[in-house]
């Protein structure tokens, strides 16, 4: 009964903005890239480079990467990457739509509730991408054509960081969109720490 | 030849022969300093020189092929030679001449002799967009687009004219490119007339070819017709003279038989002053006469387009300073340069200062226009200009290249000649950075000798030419470096590589070819009666379709894309014993049209190196022989 009354409380004006300033996070994490690989070999001094957005995929050097890639990996059997295949990019750009109407419900309506759903919600959505990714990761370098001129071990390519791959340095990071969605992540729980000091569930 | 003429000749020859000889007794070395001086001269040359594995060279050269019929391009300080643009001549490193479109520029020729290479500019600067060319041989021009380094179109054969060795040059804004016959004839071109008959039924001719300022496409502008002189070399001119252009004659002397000798009696030919813009509005107004389809002018019914001025002796070389004014002439058999001032040319032509005329062309009385005589040394040629107010003349008898200043020119011509570097051997065309600009470049010179006279490591009786980097900055020149060029240099561009913008691959977006195909499922095999059309794609490291099947006689026209858009990732398409060999460049649709007369099966494969999986990349041609119940092709689609 007490944490439902917590649920109940009031958001300070403070928190509110807080909260519409963080939405906007949101927004322009679609326009950066989520996640980003590039490839560096004694030829490619210059790299080969991919895009990850919320929505789409860009090779680097004017888009032409996105195809150099492809044309490499299907030497070991890989199945093209192409942006069709990423349902992710479906669904995640709704869930931020989404996410940001729960911002604009907190923001609004200021109830602490409206600040813990948000926050449960994106930080399990954040985790469930990531996984997803992983896992598209894992079956780009597992399902390998058994007729690949090149013969390779299944691998999967690094999520983040560093990884040797035949000639190649693959270097995996996040992108600035990963950024923001990680901020505005952090910037809820903060919210919700300092917001629970103000009005500590004990108290109640 | 006059008396006075003979010994103003000699007067001019025998100080300059006493130089020579003086200079002969002294080795050709440092003069002093000994070992330590010259070792340091030859490191700080090798510092100057040397450009870094991966590092790029400061200037493009772009120097003329002479009768091989390319034109190639190298770095300079390094002199390494980067790249060989096929012009003329069929050239199977970049399949040029075997595809449809340059094979039907190429037309009959397989050679053309190119000698001067000129940039479009833009207010008397090189503005890095097009390259035009000559051939001396067969009477065309060329434009090499710059975007692509590639050959776009070959202008030509050039009615009525015949050798067109004074040319290209490109008027201040790219509005013409000029033609003169280097070689009078008969025109039109076809006609006959006897030998005899020269001095009367033989004709030079001047061309204005047309520019499109946004294609670059060539088209045929006006000509002038004039005495059976041999028209040599020419220079445009900018600002105050910008309407004009100058041209140097040989044999004025409307000689036949041993030139050498019969084109050599008089002390001075000519050179002419040429009003393009006048040619132009009178061709545009309907003067003249059209002969082998061509406007062309006579100089009498337009009066003020152009003017002689004597020249001296079997000139060479005319030049143009940056700023329009000197008109620099060098004449083969004369041991001192000729400056011209357009201003007093202008108070000539406007006081009617003339000594007569020649065929009704005004000859300008040469001392009226002649503001020195700068004795540069033996046989000059031709006339480069720096940024510093000095000029640079190649000396061929000599096999040296002379510094002077330009001016003042106050009667004390031979105070302005300061430095003189030998060369190895025999220099023609010498180039500096942006030395026939409006705001030239300086810093090097390159001259660029016919002989190289064993030099290099022993190749055999065929010697290369060689081409001397010179470094002009100062008052002196330093030799830096020699290089050996192919056959042949004559003249070149140098420019700063920031003026050019090149591609590094076709984008797809841009490839309007309705025969390009971008995914291995849209590569197939059309049959129409006995013709078989073909779209193949190439990526790494197959082709789609692999197997071609025909029958024995069909016409067979290949569409080939190289649907890669990575840098530098070219693939090939030779097809063994039929003579064929596309390369298609990242983003090219090429087209190769043959009759598959013989039968049997053909391997085709690709011949530009691109991948580890390269020597696997081919495919079969398959010629069913005539009579054997071919039916129509249905050859698969091949897949990965």
């Amino acid at each position: 009964m007490s944490l439902t009354s917590w649920l109940e409380q009031v958001l300070s004006p403070r928190a509110r903005l807080a909260v519409l300033g963080a939405g906007t996070f949101l927004v322009i994490a679609l326009f950066f890239p989520l996640w980003q690989i590039t490839m560096f070999a004694n030829q490619f001094p210059e790299g080969i480079r991919l895009s990850i957005y919320a929505y789409k995929l860009v090779g680097g050097n004017g888009g032409a990467d996105l195809q150099g890639i492809n044309i490499l990996n299907h030497y070991i059997g890989m199945h093209e990457i192409q942006a069709a295949d990423f349902v992710e990019m479906k669904f995640i750009p709704f869930a931020l739509g989404v996410f940001f109407l729960l911002t604009l419900r907190a923001a609004v309506f200021a109830k602490m509730r409206d600040l813990v759903d948000l926050t449960v919600l994106f930080v399990y959505f954040s985790a469930f991408s990531v996984g997803v990714f992983w896992y598209r990761m894992y079956t780009y370098g597992h399902q390998l054509s058994p007729e690949a001129p090149i013969k390779v071990a299944p691998f999967t390519p690094p999520l983040l960081g560093h990884q040797h791959i035949a000639n190649f340095d693959v270097y995996s990071t996040p992108g600035l969109g990963t950024v923001l969605l990680a901020a505005f992540a952090l910037g809820l729980v903060t919210l919700l720490v300092l917001e629970a000091r103000r009005n500590p569930l004990a108290r109640l | 030849m006059t008396s006075k003429e003979t010994v103003m000749t000699l007067r001019h020859w025998l100080p300059v022969a006493a130089l020579v000889a003086g200079a002969g007794c002294a080795p050709s070395k440092a003069p002093s300093g000994g070992q330590g001086a010259k070792l340091a001269d030859v490191r700080e040359a090798a510092l100057r020189t040397y450009v870094e594995p991966g590092k790029l060279d400061e200037y493009y050269l772009f120097y003329s092929g002479g009768h091989s019929g390319n034109v190639y391009v190298a770095g300079v300080p390094s002199m390494r030679h980067i790249m060989t643009i096929p012009v003329f001549a069929p050239y199977p490193a970049t399949g040029y001449g075997f595809d449809a479109e340059t094979k039907h520029m190429l037309g009959q020729y397989t050679w053309g002799d190119v000698h001067h290479p000129a940039m479009s500019k833009t207010k008397g600067d090189y503005d890095g967009r097009w390259l035009f060319v000559n051939d001396n041989a067969n009477n065309r021009l060329a434009r090499i687009d710059l975007r692509d380094f590639k050959t776009r179109q070959i202008f030509g054969p050039i009615a009525n004219s015949s050798g067109n060795h004074g040319s290209a040059f490109v008027t201040e804004n790219t509005e013409y490119a000029l033609v003169a016959s280097r070689f009078s004839i008969p025109i039109p071109r076809g006609r006959y007339a006897p030998l005899a008959k020269y001095a009367t039924q033989y004709h030079g001719v001047l061309s204005g070819v047309q520019i499109d300022g946004a294609t670059g496409t060539m088209s045929m502008g006006w000509q002038i017709v004039t005495p059976p002189f041999d028209w040599d070399l020419a220079a445009t001119g900018r600002e105050i003279s910008r309407d004009w252009a100058v041209w140097s004659s040989y044999n004025t002397e409307r000689a036949t038989g041993r030139l050498e000798v019969t084109a050599s009696q008089r002390d001075r030919d000519y050179i002419a002053f040429v009003n393009w813009k006048k040619a132009a509005e009178a061709a545009a107004a309907g003067k003249g006469k059209i002969i082998g389809g061509v406007r062309v002018l006579e100089p009498r019914e337009v009066p003020g387009m152009m003017y002689l001025v004597p020249l001296a002796k079997s000139p060479h070389g005319a030049d143009i300073s940056p700023d329009g004014r000197f008109v620099v002439g060098g004449g083969k058999l004369a041991p001192y340069v000729t400056v011209y001032d357009f201003e007093k040319f202008f108070k000539a032509v406007e006081a009617n200062d003339t000594t007569g005329s020649d065929e009704g062309i005004p000859v300008l009385r040469y001392e009226s226009i002649r503001v020195a005589e700068v004795p540069v040394g033996l046989g000059p040629l031709h006339t480069q200009f720096d940024d510093q107010g000095y000029a640079y003349t190649s000396l061929f008898v000599e096999s040296a290249v002379a510094k002077w200043k330009l001016g003042p020119f106050d009667g004390h011509d031979s105070a302005l000649v300061v430095a003189k570097v030998p060369v190895h051997f025999s220099v023609g065309h010498i180039v500096v950075a942006g030395g026939d600009t409006r705001h030239p470049w300086g810093k090097y010179l390159i001259s660029m000798n016919k002989l190289s006279k064993g030099r290099h490591l022993n190749v055999g009786p065929s010697q290369p030419e060689s081409s001397e980097l010179i470094d002009i900055t100062g008052t002196g020149m330093k030799t830096l470096y020699e290089a050996y060029t192919e056959p042949e240099p004559h003249f070149a561009q140098l420019v700063k590589a920031d003026v050019l913008r090149p591609i590094e691959v076709y984008p797809k977006a841009e490839n309007k070819n309705p025969n390009a195909i971008w995914a291995a499922s849209d590569g197939k095999i059309t049959r129409r009666g006995n013709v078989v059309e073909v779209k193949l794609y190439s990526i790494r490291s197959y082709f789609t379709p692999h197997a071609i099947e025909v029958n024995q006689g069909d016409s067979v026209i290949i569409h080939v894309t190289n649907a890669e858009q990575e840098r530098d990732m070219l693939h090939g398409f030779g097809l063994a014993s039929y003579n064929i060999n596309l390369v298609m460049d990242p983003g090219e649709t090429k087209t190769v049209a043959f009759r598959a007369k013989d039968a049997g099966v053909y391997p085709f494969y690709c011949t530009n190196f691109c991948s580890a999986m390269h020597q696997e990349m081919q495919g079969y041609l398959l010629v069913k022989p005539r009579g054997a119940g071919a039916s129509a092709s249905a050859a698969q689609s091949g897949g990965r």
